[in-house]
């Protein structure tokens, strides 16, 4: 279906739902300063708009707003994605004491005006809507990174991101402008049948291609485009790192997925697509997906902070999920889709356990976790152990699954791509030892004798625990997600 | 008794969660719940020998259920003759290690819940039979092995245990894209492991990109079959990847060194026995016959001559075990009868014998606090039925008449005579540095004039003569009557030997 802009609201009430809590949240900001009132009200919005969601799985699939937006699974999929994100975000956020000190307000509109950015990254359809909803994100991103008042690291994380940020939407936007001057079109159904037309210029297009991968790689951080993300992370508030590291990351796949394949490629029967003839895209995402992978588990080794860390961790986790697009089939893309979820799962996790930590001894320096096990944390020490090993790959935790499906869509496509899984195997075996470092200094070590033992709140347990059982659940069970995972690669094409 | 194996696999698992639910005041109470959960898999492991027919090659106690239906994994467990006689050590060694443990006073609670993880782990891997489930039980023994040396181990412990963590989990790596090959190249595809062997005509040697060595005809079927070596010789602990082994041995606490040497290394051959032959002959008839040979050659050398130079009595056992474990890999590398018999029954006899030497070097370091051959002297004086046992494992271990040693290793020279004279050479003149190690080990700890220091060193204990008692019965019964374990294997091994005999070339 093809619907005018009218005909489209009704099936867009996530995003107006969105809207509405919103600019609700905004006057509501200007008379009530509880931030449990805030908040409550965002979860409430969350959960109505993922309700309206659920709904649309059974409505037809097709095109809104003019070709500008599509509704799909693959689209839903990303949306619940993004809300849950968000919901789990500001549960973090109402058990962080550096969010207590922000304007609650503000951060609580800001952050769901991104969970909106991510809804329109997820549907776009058309050059112009992934451009804008891009932006949307990456703007909304830079005020959050900035968030902390009076701190130094924070505006300078929030600088450097606004810079990087700048140039590689600027970069892509450039990219695009070559694509609708050889197509004529932003529509992406245009765009593919214009480039089955031979005279289109291969090396023109290639160019073309590679300038939007700089925005599309800068949102999913892989190299050489990945500068930002260790003082990003570092300097933003940790319950938005968080969401940061998960929702925009997955944003980043979502419309880099939605360009790439139904976009551009073609489907041919089961499940693989072939990209546009004469351009040997597969070869080049291969090569930047062993790069990224390993620049980011390098770099990670000799990390002081543990935000900083899981940022390079962060970075080679993007280049995992790339071996699932590098090899061009269903697989690939369901084993993204799976990754998505699983990290989600295992980094916000760890991330909860920086602010329950951090909320103790104020600070994210790994030193500050020596001998935590035996300080009266050997819960959240535990936490995180169970999150840094599915991190790293080890079963029976949900991070084994994600790369099982990742390594047995790179293993089936064979040739080259047997030695981008050695490469990634060889990454595996190098990410265990900064990840067990922080183990080991959990268990291993012995804290000062001056050390005092941690209080910590009640409240992010509640989180905690669910996040921990789900990791496990996960990597013993996984037949609905897998099962999930691939219903939501229904792409809507014409 | 239907579920058996499931039993044998997940009580342990139901003990950790008591123990971890237990009150952390009382570690006795943890310690006699844990040996608890320890009890109901060694009696089932005794029902099994029991009730187990010698007389059929093929899988009994089977179970199956589908598990993940979308990519056709299976929860598959049973047993063969291969696998019988290492899933009777794992119960019995689990539960003398408890015991073992008792001096473990320093986070009982954890120490006892990682300890019966790391059992599940062990028995599954033992039982799995689909690739899937048994990847997961791999891997799922490095955690608690991790913490296990990480935690409670010697002084470099923290770099004993991460090595050792980096070592198996490269190789792992490798065993899970070998898996996955195998799943993909097979039709329907599956990781059921006897379908996988059914089917291993299939695996042909069709040529790889970017791969070398296509012009001597090597193509997947090697590929895989090196990827899933290396994983397993590293477990083995297979020259040059053994040097997480003598770190990991000195810095465990007893009972884990117990473990180490007893159960996991013996999964590196397991492995090698139950996947690699059958289900890539043609590649295994390329590569095992006499590289496989000649490396265990080499490692019955190697280890012996390390052992030799070693001043750590604990890292004297830790070669020896590196110098023992060259036997399995020489008799499995000969494809007769004698041979692969023989290595089986090696790996069941090390079991004992070494786990007997750990704890007997755990018993004199709890005295002495030390492990240095030449800070002793003379202790037979004052503890004369500890240096009598100990004797009875030395001997078992240098292959004496009349002990289980002896009997493994003739199988094996005797098998690798026929194929190859030249490695039942080398491989029998490790036996005489064998002796000569533990011989002159002797004479340094327990004869000559007695150091002064020690003089009031208390004799072995109740809770130790426990531990070592059973170890030491089943050495001297398999040493006089061989075939309590020798009938278990026969009929599987010839089966599995059959597979790959049509392959070899010579």
């Amino acid at each position: 279906m093809d619907l005018k802009n009218l005909e489209s609201l009704s099936f867009f009430y996530p995003e107006l739902i969105l809207s509405g809590t919103i600019l609700l949240l905004i006057a509501l900001d200007l008379l009530v300063r509880s931030q449990r009132t805030l908040a409550t009200l965002v979860v409430i919005g969350c959960v109505a708009s993922l309700l309206a969601t659920f709904d649309l799985y059974s409505a037809q699939q097709g095109w809104l707003f003019h070709r500008m937006i599509i509704l799909d699974n693959f689209s839903l999929f990303f949306k619940i994605f993004a809300l849950v994100a968000a919901i789990l975000t500001v549960w973090m956020s109402l058990g962080s004491n550096e969010i207590r000190r922000v304007h609650q307000g503000e951060y609580y509109t800001l952050l769901l005006t991104c969970t909106l950015g991510i809804f329109f990254m997820a549907s776009a359809s058309n050059l112009l809507t992934a451009y804008l909803s891009l932006e949307l994100v990456s703007l909304t991103s830079y005020v959050l990174t900035g968030f902390l008042p009076h701190n130094r690291r924070s505006s300078e994380a929030a600088l450097k991101y606004l810079i990087y940020g700048g140039v590689a939407s600027g970069t892509m936007i450039y990219g695009m402008s070559w694509i609708y001057g050889m197509t004529g079109s932003l529509d992406y159904a245009a765009i593919q049948s214009a480039l089955a037309q031979p005279q289109v210029s291969r090396v023109a297009l290639f160019m073309a291609f590679v300038f939007i991968l700089a925005g599309f790689g800068y949102k999913m951080v892989f190299v050489p485009f990945h500068m930002w993300s260790p003082d990003v992370y570092e300097g933003a508030p940790t319950p938005f790192t968080a969401f940061l590291s998960v929702a925009s990351n997955a944003a980043g796949a979502a419309i880099m997925i939605r360009f790439f394949f139904p976009g551009v490629s073609h489907m041919v029967t089961g499940g693989d697509w072939t990209f546009v003839s004469g351009i040997e895209w597969p070869q080049l995402l291969l090569f930047v997906s062993m790069i990224t992978m390993t620049v980011g588990n390098l770099c990670a080794l000799n990390q002081r902070n543990l935000k900083r860390m899981l940022a390079y961790s962060g970075i080679a986790h993007a280049g995992y999920m790339l071996m699932g697009l590098a090899v061009l089939n269903n697989d690939g893309l369901q084993a993204i889709l799976f990754y998505v979820v699983v990290y989600l799962i295992m980094n916000l996790g760890a991330f909860l356990v920086v602010v329950m930590i951090a909320n103790a001894t104020g600070n994210e320096e790994i030193d500050s976790y020596r001998g935590l096990a035996w300080r009266g944390a050997v819960l959240p020490a535990a936490c995180l152990a169970v999150f840094l090993f599915s991190l790293t790959g080890l079963p029976p935790f949900a991070g084994f699954v994600g790369k099982f499906l990742l390594f047995a869509a790179v293993i089936n496509e064979g040739g080259t791509f047997v030695f981008l899984a050695v490469v990634a195997i060889l990454n595996s075996v190098i990410s265990l030892y900064y990840y067990a470092k922080i183990v080991k200094i959990m268990f291993l070590d012995t804290p000062d004798p001056g050390e005092k033992s941690l209080t910590i709140a009640g409240h992010n347990f509640t989180l905690l625990i669910p996040l921990t059982a789900l990791t496990i659940v996960l990597g013993v069970y996984f037949s609905p997600l897998v099962y999930y995972t691939s219903q939501s690669l229904r792409f809507f094409m014409k | 008794m239907e579920h058996v194996l499931t039993y044998m696999t997940f009580i342990p698992v139901a003990g950790m969660v008591v123990v971890l639910l237990l009150p952390g005041k009382s570690p006795n109470l943890v310690r006699w719940v844990s040996a608890a959960f320890t009890v109901p898999p060694l009696l089932m492991a005794c029902w099994l020998y029991a009730n187990f027919d010698p007389t059929k090659p093929g899988l009994q106690f089977v179970e199956k259920a589908s598990w993940i239906p979308a990519y056709n994994i299976q929860y598959f467990v049973g047993v063969d003759g291969l696998s019988i006689s290492m899933v009777f050590l794992t119960a019995l060694l689990c539960f003398l290690c408890i015991f073992a443990s008792w001096g473990i006073d320093k986070g009982v609670k954890g120490y006892f819940a990682l300890f019966l993880l790391l059992d599940a782990g062990m028995m599954g891997v033992f039982v799995a039979l689909d690739f899937f489930l048994f990847f997961i039980f791999w891997e799922v023994m490095l955690l608690p092995m991790y913490f296990l040396i990480g935690i409670w181990g010697g002084p470099r412990r923290e770099y004993a245990a991460i090595k050792f963590f980096l070592y198996t989990l490269f190789g792992s790596g490798l065993m899970l894209l070998a898996i996955l090959a195998l799943y993909f190249a097979s039709d329907p595809h599956t990781f059921d492991m006897p379908v996988l062997m059914s089917q291993a005509s299939k695996f042909g040697t069709q040529t790889l990109s970017i791969w070398p060595f296509n012009q001597w005809g090597w193509g997947f079927q090697h590929v895989v079959w090196m990827a899933l070596f290396i994983g397993f010789a590293i477990k083995i602990p297979a020259f040059p990847f053994h040097t997480w082994l003598p770190d990991a041995h000195v810095e465990a606490p007893t009972a884990i060194s117990v473990i180490l040497a007893g159960i996991l290394l013996k999964m590196g051959t397991y492995g090698i026995l139950r996947i690699n032959f059958p289900m890539l002959p043609v590649a295994t008839a390329d590569l095992a016959f006499w590289f496989l040979g000649a490396l265990g050659a080499w490692n019955i050398i190697y280890g012996a001559l390390c052992a030799m130079a070693q001043k750590d009595l604990k890292k004297l056992v830790a070669y020896s075990s590196v110098s023992h474990m060259g036997y399995v890999m020489l008799g499995m590398a000969t494809f007769t009868t004698q041979g692969i018999n023989g290595a089986v029954l090696q790996m069941f006899n090390h079991g004992t014998i070494t786990g007997m030497l750990f704890l007997l070097v755990g018993v004199i370091y709890d005295r002495a606090h030390h492990r240095d051959i030449d800070g002793f002297g003379g202790l037979a004086a004052i503890m004369p039925i500890y240096t009598g046992v100990t004797a009875l494992a030395f001997f078992a271990s240098m292959g004496l008449p009349g002990l289980s040693g002896f009997i493994s290793e003739v199988l094996v020279l005797l098998g690798s005579w026929q194929k190859f004279p030249v490695l039942a050479i080398i491989g029998a003149s490790g036996v005489i540095l064998t002796a000569g190690y533990l011989l002159w080990t002797i004479q340094r700890v327990y004869l000559g004039p007695l150091n002064e220091k020690y003089k009031s060193l208390p004799d072995i204990n109740g809770r130790e003569m426990f531990t070592l008692v059973p170890l030491g019965a089943i050495v001297i019964l398999v040493g006089v009557y061989p075939n309590v374990v020798l009938d278990l294997l026969r009929a599987s091994l010839d089966q599995i030997n059959q597979i790959v005999l049509p392959h070899l070339h010579s």
